[in-house]
This record gives C-alpha cells, structure tokens and sequence, in this order.
C-alpha cells in the first residue's frame, strides 16, 4: 500500500512540474551514484564553511572597503573628463575626420567601421582571429576526450539522458528548428556578404550562422550535424580560412611597408563586389567565427566534434 | 561630482560596473560566477570606451549613396571598431576559463573555491604522509 | 626596396602562420621540427636586424598597410627591439631542444601537436609586444599571450594544474582588465592610438596642466597592470603552483620569457608614450623601486623555505623580477639599461636551470616528494654541471651573466644616497640568501645513493638533444658573462635611439 501511495505522489508531481521523468523511470544505480557524488559534495562544503566562517567575513569586509576605495578613485578620475557626446572632445580629431571624409574612396567600403577594422587597423583584427583560434585550440586542449578526462560513469550517464530526450521525441523542437534554420543560415550569409555595406560584418554575420548550427544540434542531435560537418572539417576549414587570411594581409602589409603599389582593385562603392579585399576577408572571418562558436559548444557538451 | 554622474552618466555607469564586477571577482565563492564577474569588468570598460565615440546629434558611420561623408554627420567610427575587437576577446577569454571550470567540476565535482581548495590540502597531506 | 626592413614584420608572420599550419600537421615529431625550424629561422633574421639596426645607428617604422600613423598600425624595430627578438628565439629554441623528451612524456600524443601550436602563438605574440607601435595592438596581443601562458600550464594536465591555472588565469586577466581601462582613458583624453602621436599629445597636456590627475592614474593602472602580470612582489602568488604543476620546456619558456615581454612593454610604454621624468615626478618609480626591493628579499626568504625544487625556482623568479623592477624604479636611463642587462641574464639563467631540474628529476634514483633530485648528476653529469652554471649566473658571480647585471644595478643606484644605500644593502643580502637557497639542491645532486655493488647505478641514457641545448646555454652564458661590455653598447644605443 505505501508503494502504491509513493507511485501516485510522483505521478502527481510529474503532472506538476515539480520532478522529471528520469528520476521516475530509471534505476536505482544512477540514484546512487548521484547521492554518493552530492555526499562528497556536501562533505567537502562542510569543512570549507567550518573553517572559514569567520575568517571570511573579515576578508569580506576588507574586499569591500579595498573596492569602495578603488571605485571612489576611478569615478574621481573620470569626473574631470571631457563630457560625453561633446563634438570638441579630443577623440574627435584629423584621425576621425580622415577616416570618415576619405574612408569610402581609400577603402572601397560603404560601412566605415569595417572599412576601418579591416584595412586601416587591420593588424588589430589579424590578431583578435588569432585570438579566437587559441582559444578554440585551448578549449579542444582542455576538453578533447582522451583518457585524462574520460569518466565512465559520466559516459553512462549522458549516454541514459540521451536516450531519454531521445524517447521523448522533441516534436516540436524539431519542427520548429527545421523551419527556421534555414532562415537564420540564409540571414548569417547576408550579414557578411553585406559587412561593407551596411551594419554587420564577419563577427556578427559568423556568430548568428553559429547559433544556426547550435540550434540544428541541439534539435536533431549530434549525429545528424556530423554528417557533414567532422572534426577534420573543422581543422581544414579553419586553418584554411586562417591562411587565406594571413596571406592576403601578409600580401597587403608587404606591399603597404615598402611603398608598393597595391594591385588589388577596389571597385566602385555600393557594389557587392567591392572593397578590395574587406569582401574575402569578411568571408573567411565568418567563416572562423561560426566553426569557433559551433566548436566550442560541441566540445563543452559532448567533448568531441 | 554629482554633476559629473549626471552629464557623464555612460562613464559613471561603465565605472560603476566595472566595481561591481570586481566585488564578484573577489566575493564570490562560486567559480563560474568569479568568472562571470570578470566578464562583467570587462564589459564595463568596453561601455567606457563606446561612450567616448558618442556626438550628440550624428548618426551610425554608414555612408549615403550620393551625399557626401563630412565628419559633422557621423559618430566617431574608432571606438565601435575597438570594441568589436573586444567583445570578441572577452567571448575567447571567458569561453577558455568555463572550459577550465568545467575540467575542475568533473575531477573534484564541485564548483567552490573553498572547497577545492580543502580538498587539495587534504591531498596534499596524503601524498607527504604516505 | 630594402628586405631588411621587413624582418619585424615577416617574423611576427612567420610565427602565426606556423601556428595556424600545425593544426594540419598529425604527427607531434613533424610539429616540433617546425616550431624549432621557425624559431631558428627568427633567430638569424633578428641577428641580421641587430646589425644592421645597431651599425646603421637608427630605428625605424614599418607600416602594416598602407596608411602612415596615426591612421594605420605600424611596427618600430631599433637595436634594443632586434636584441630582444635574438634572445626571445635562441632561448625558445634551446627550452624545446632539450625538454624534447620531457614533452613527449608529459603531453598525450594525441594532444602535442596542440601543444606546439600554442608554443607558436605565444612566440609570434612576444615578438608583437616587443616591435609594437600601437597600444590597442599590444593589448590584443597580450590577451594572446595570457590564453596560450595558461594552456602550456595546463598541457601537462597532472594533479593540481587545474587549479594552479584558473589562479594563473584570474590574475592574468585582472591585469589586462587595468591595462585596457588604462587605454580607454588614455584614448578618452588624448584621442590617440599610436605612440608617437600620444607622446606628443600627452607632452602638451603635461605642459597645459589640465589633466594631471588623470595621467597619474593612468600611469598607475597601467604600471599595475603590467606589474600583476609579471609577477611583481605583492602579485606574485599564482607564480608557484603554475610553475610547480607545467611541464619543463612550459615552465622554461614561461619563466624566462613571458614574464620578460610584458615587463619590456613597460619599459617601451614609459620610453615612447610618457616620458621617464614624468614617470619620476609622479613618484611610479618609487613605488616600483619599493616594490623590487621587497620583492627581492622576500622571494629569497620564501625559497628558502621550500623543498620543492621547482617551487624554489619559481621563488628566485620572484626574487630576480624584483631586481628587474628595482633597475627600473630607479627612474633614470642607467637604472632601465641594469634593468636591460637583468633581463637578458635571467632569462638565459633560469630556462636552463629548469631544463636541468627536468631533466634531472626524469632520471634520479629518488622518487621522494622532497627529496626527488637526489644523486641525480651523477646519472646525467652535464645537467650536474649546467645546474652548477645556472646557479652561479643567478647568484652574480663574475664570468657568469648575471654578474654584468647587478655590477650594473649597483653604479646605477648611485642616483641618490638613500636609494644607494637601499639597493647596495638588499643587493648584498639577496645574493647571500641566493646562495642560500641554492645550496641544499647543490648538495642533493652530489650526494652519492649507493646501489646494490657500490657504485651509483648505471649512467642515465644519454639523451642527445638534452645535451646540446644545455652545452649550448652553457656557452652562452659564458660568452654573456665575458663579453658584456658589447651588449650594454647595444643596449645604451638601443635606450638611446627611444626616449
């Protein structure tokens, strides 16, 4: 009778929101295992607290008076700065004015803030790809399975969560992801192709066909993306992408330091096929940036491509 | 001063961000919040830097078709190119120390600091005393 | 056209895309012959640089692009920056030749070609900082630097790395979040990017009296920030368990040259964008000369109390950064150039002293947590003899590098009694407390562990790239030593053709 009275409370709080199905069907072995994970836990916070409870308020204390003070500082600092908005404010000056009056017919490019990332500056943005580069090549590091990090029992657990919101079926996860990836892939590509023209660019452009493929791996699972997108894919994409990069910087740099001339045509502004080379670069910046983001979201959920 | 919280409110704004985010760094016992607090110090001197490039009255740096750029229509370009940068750094650094923390949680199944840090005393202990 | 002058940028070039290349490459092996062919190929381009920039007497800009500053980035390359740049590869070099057999151990196969691309970013990122003529580049770059600097700490992926790294990495990044706040205001009052055009514009301001408030806190941020990340006194708690939990060529390369590449921005910073009296009058350099000082005794005292002989090392880093600050808080172009020296003696001293000690801890009879190095020169008798060499260039005796640095950290100090007497005394008891600590490894080394018939135990298998790279930071230590005075030429002119 108790059992019965026990099976009907978690049907009820099923109903209500308050449990998951896990948890109802499965077996008493992952229950285990998560209570003697939460025992080491709460072991662990116990000494923590024990020893610490004192000691921390006095450190805490000591943080926010070190804070208030370096706040105080700052704000006293910026007080005597030149007020914002002001159009004699020395940021305004022959750099900004050059950039803004010559930067169409010098760059080719319509958008002037990519106009200025990609050829003026460029050496900023060669390097923040670069950035991105390392941090994806540290994550996959870091969480790349091999057997430092491989846990068995966390295999086996991801392997019953799958299995469970496989069994569920995610209708309408499904249904509304294949209706609408399309669309955000599409908007993705016209966001580059349309970086020196209006606002956007390969950063944006590469982060929104990133969400895109998140979204289409979160809904079909990983398998189905891995059909056409592997982890070999990945290198050779971006590291391609990187070199062509890299080269037509390197060729641009070159030619700029020894007073060359550059032979790359910059086209007529408001055309798609202009700007010399902000269209490839643009491109293969996307490019980078959505593997990057779809990379990262892969190995921090399943430890592999 | 209160002249400047009230005119400069962006930079007010930024710097007080910018503490907040410092308290958390330092306060916080939970490693993803520490993180989290950082990412918001660094958000904070990005809204500084974008405040700095602020005209009243311009509008985005797009050139029309037709007319001609002056430098009295448009907002300063150089700030937002910045921090386009930025915010890309930021996302890179923040995605390698979640990373971190998540390499953590799965060898010692847990997220706080003090109590990593016990448990790596008590290891400590029994690796000299074997 | 002349080719020469694109050295600055085809090195930086060359570095990243041997980074970017590597993710291509399967085998670890293949890798590393290509990190160690680009760094050897850096290294004869910047001795090339130096001569020409150093019997040439200039230093010069190279535009990234086509437009000059302050509308485009550029690079600026002199005889100090062509220096640092030789120094930078040959030590890289050596650090990966011998921890070659170290790194194949410690690293998953699967895993080092990973490794040796990070070693190439973090090359072509040191070699940015150091020709730099733009602030927000330098930035970009040091963010660069602070993300590969934490992942070779993490590649060994042994007990604590974790945790030491998210240390590393919490005060890392607090350091380039005061150095981008120090930009952005820099940028708020000047409007200015590049540094020739900040300096003039930073020159007007300090005449006009109009923001001095603003530059003091500015130059203090930024000082702060750079001192966090090299490790300076108060800061410097991430140093042991980072370089206790890397890998030897990590803990080599990270020691010797990655704390150096930010410090050396410091220096460029306070050359080209303030001015070094302005530094003085704001009393930074006090504060830096104060910090050094505490710095250099406590990292001794602190050493001396660690069996640990990695943790040891990484305390006489701590102490030998102070010194480095101390030259640079004396404010004056003689305090910057013993500064120069200390630097360059440093990072050849200690990459080898951790070569060695990895070496040594690799094939001594001792597993002991305390006591590992045991007997271990006579197994390997040229790390014996290199870790002898090592121990002697930190301590400053003469014919060894770092003797030319503290003789001249010592004329340099004459600027003013009280700093005179100061840096003259902590001098002296910081060598006296170097050897201190230097001494129960030296005796451990040495000390004979008979086995079974009496003698030590076979000879440890010779390992040939070991033993090159440490003959060869032998001889450059001997060849620094001996011939200092052409290097503080180079240094003197290359100070000179900067501020």
């Amino acid at each position: 009778m108790k059992n019965d009275a026990g099976k009907w409370e978690k049907f009820f709080k099923w109903i209500n929101g308050e449990t998951t199905l896990d948890s109802v069907i499965l077996a008493k072995s992952r229950r285990k295992r998560f209570l003697k994970r939460k025992l080491r836990q709460q072991k662990a916070q116990i000494m923590a607290n024990k020893l610490k409870r004192s000691k921390r308020k006095i450190e805490n204390v000591i943080c926010l008076i070190v804070a208030a003070i370096f706040i105080g500082i700052l704000l006293y600092t910026a007080s005597g700065l030149p007020i914002c908005g002001r159009w004699e404010n020395p940021a305004n000056n022959e750099v900004t004015k050059r950039y803004i009056e010559k930067g169409v017919e010098e760059t080719g490019a319509v958008n002037l803030v990519s106009g200025m990332i990609l050829d003026y500056r460029a050496f900023d943005t060669f390097g923040e790809s670069c950035v991105l580069f390392t941090a994806v090549i540290c994550v996959a590091i870091l969480l790349k399975r091999d057997k430092n990090n491989t846990d068995i029992t966390e295999d086996t657990e991801t392997a019953e969560d799958d299995a469970i919101s496989n069994a569920d079926g995610n209708l309408i996860l499904k249904l509304s992801a294949k209706i609408v990836t399309p669309f955000i892939l599409l908007y993705g590509i016209y966001v580059i192709l349309n970086g020196h023209l209006s606002p956007g660019g390969g950063f944006s452009g590469g982060a929104i066909i990133g969400a895109g493929l998140i979204l289409y791996t979160t809904a079909f699972g990983q398998e189905s993306t891995r059909r056409f997108f592997t982890y070999e894919t990945f290198k050779k994409i971006s590291s391609g992408c990187l070199l062509v990069y890299c080269f037509s910087k390197g060729y641009s740099f070159f030619t700029g330091g020894n007073h060359l001339e550059s032979m790359i045509p910059l086209g007529k502004p408001g055309n798609i096929l202009s700007g010399g080379l902000i269209l490839p670069l643009n491109i293969c910046v996307g490019i980078i940036v959505a593997c990057t983001m779809y990379g990262i979201y892969s190995f921090f959920t399943k430890g592999d491509i | 001063m209160l002249k400047f919280l009230t005119e400069n409110h962006y930079e007010a704004g930024a710097i007080i961000l910018f503490g907040i985010g410092f308290l958390n760094l330092l306060l916080q016992d939970n490693l993803i919040k520490k993180f989290i607090g950082l990412n918001i110090m660094d958000t904070a001197v990005y809204l500084f830097l974008v405040a700095q490039g602020y005209i009243v009255g311009h509008t985005a740096p797009i050139a029309q078709a037709g007319e001609a750029a002056l430098a009295t229509k448009f907002v300063n370009p150089i700030p937002s190119g910045l921090v386009l940068t930025g915010i890309v750094v930021s996302v890179s650094v923040t995605a390698f120390s979640l990373a971190l923390v998540l390499r953590l949680y799965k060898k010692y199944k847990t997220l706080s600091l003090d109590a990593v840090l016990e448990l790596l005393k008590e290891d400590k202990e029994d690796e000299s005393n074997p | 056209m002349n080719l020469i002058l694109n050295i600055p940028f085809f090195s930086i070039f060359l570095a990243m895309f041997g980074g970017i290349v590597t993710v291509l490459i399967k085998k670890g092996d293949n890798a590393r012959r290509l990190h160690m062919t680009i760094t050897s190929i850096t290294a004869v381009l910047s001795f090339i640089l130096l001569l020409y920039t150093y019997y040439g007497r200039q230093r010069f800009t190279f535009m990234m692009g086509h437009f000059p500053a302050p509308w485009g980035n550029e690079l600026k390359a002199g005889p100090l920056e062509a220096m640092f740049a030789l120094l930078f590869s040959v030590v890289m070099f050596l650090s990966i030749g011998g921890g070659k057999l170290l790194i194949k151990k410690d690293v998953l196969p699967e895993k080092q070609g990973f490794y040796f691309i990070i070693m190439n970013m973090i090359f072509g990122s040191m070699l940015a900082l150091i020709y730099t003529n733009d602030l927000f580049t330098a930035y970009v770059f040091i963010e660069i630097n602070t993300i590969c600097s934490c992942a070779l700490i993490m590649a060994k992926d042994s007990g604590n790395s974790i945790i030491a790294t998210i240390h590393y990495l919490i005060m890392s990044l607090l350091g380039s979040g005061f150095i981008l706040f120090s930009i952005a205001l820099l940028y708020s009052i000047t409007g200015q990017l590049l540094m020739p055009q900040l300096k003039e514009s930073v020159t007007l301001l300090l005449q006009s009296g109009r923001y001095n408030f603003q530059l003091t806190i500015i130059v203090a941020l930024f000082t702060i920030g750079i001192a966090i990340k090299s490790a300076l006194f108060p800061f410097h708690t991430m140093l042991p368990g980072a370089y206790d939990s890397a890998n030897t060529s990590s803990s080599a390369v990270l020691s010797g040259l990655v704390l150096k590449s930010y410090i050396i921005l410091l220096i460029k910073v306070y050359y080209c964008v303030f001015t070094i009296d302005m530094i003085r009058s704001m009393r930074i350099s006090n504060l830096l000369f104060f910090l050094g000082l505490c710095g250099m005794v406590a990292g001794s005292l602190m050493a001396l109390k660690e069996r640990r002989i990695k943790r040891e090392l990484a305390y006489s880093s701590v102490a030998q950064i102070g010194y480095i600050y101390m030259g640079i808080g004396l404010g004056s172009d003689l305090g910057i150039e013993a500064a120069v020296l200390h630097i360059i003696a440093h990072a050849l001293a200690k990459s080898l002293l951790f070569i060695v000690v990895g070496r040594m801890k690799d094939v001594s009879l001792s597993q002991d947590y305390n006591h590992c190095l045991k007997c271990a020169a006579h197994k390997d008798p040229v790390a014996g003899i290199g870790f002898l060499v090592g121990t002697f260039s930190i301590i400053g005796v003469p014919l060894f590098a770092g003797f030319a640095s503290k003789l001249y950290l010592s004329i340099a100090s004459f600027i003013s009694p009280v700093k005179m007497a100061a840096a003259l005394i902590i001098i002296a008891a910081s060598m006296i407390l170097n050897a201190m600590y230097f001494i129960p490894p030296t005796v451990d080394i040495w000390s004979p562990v008979h086995v079974g018939d009496g003698n030590y135990g076979p000879r440890a298998k010779m390992s040939k790239s070991f033993v090159m790279a440490c003959v060869a930071f032998i001889a450059i230590n001997f060849f620094v030593g001996i011939n200092y005075k052409y290097i503080v030429h180079i240094v003197e002119l290359g100070i000179q053709l900067m501020g």
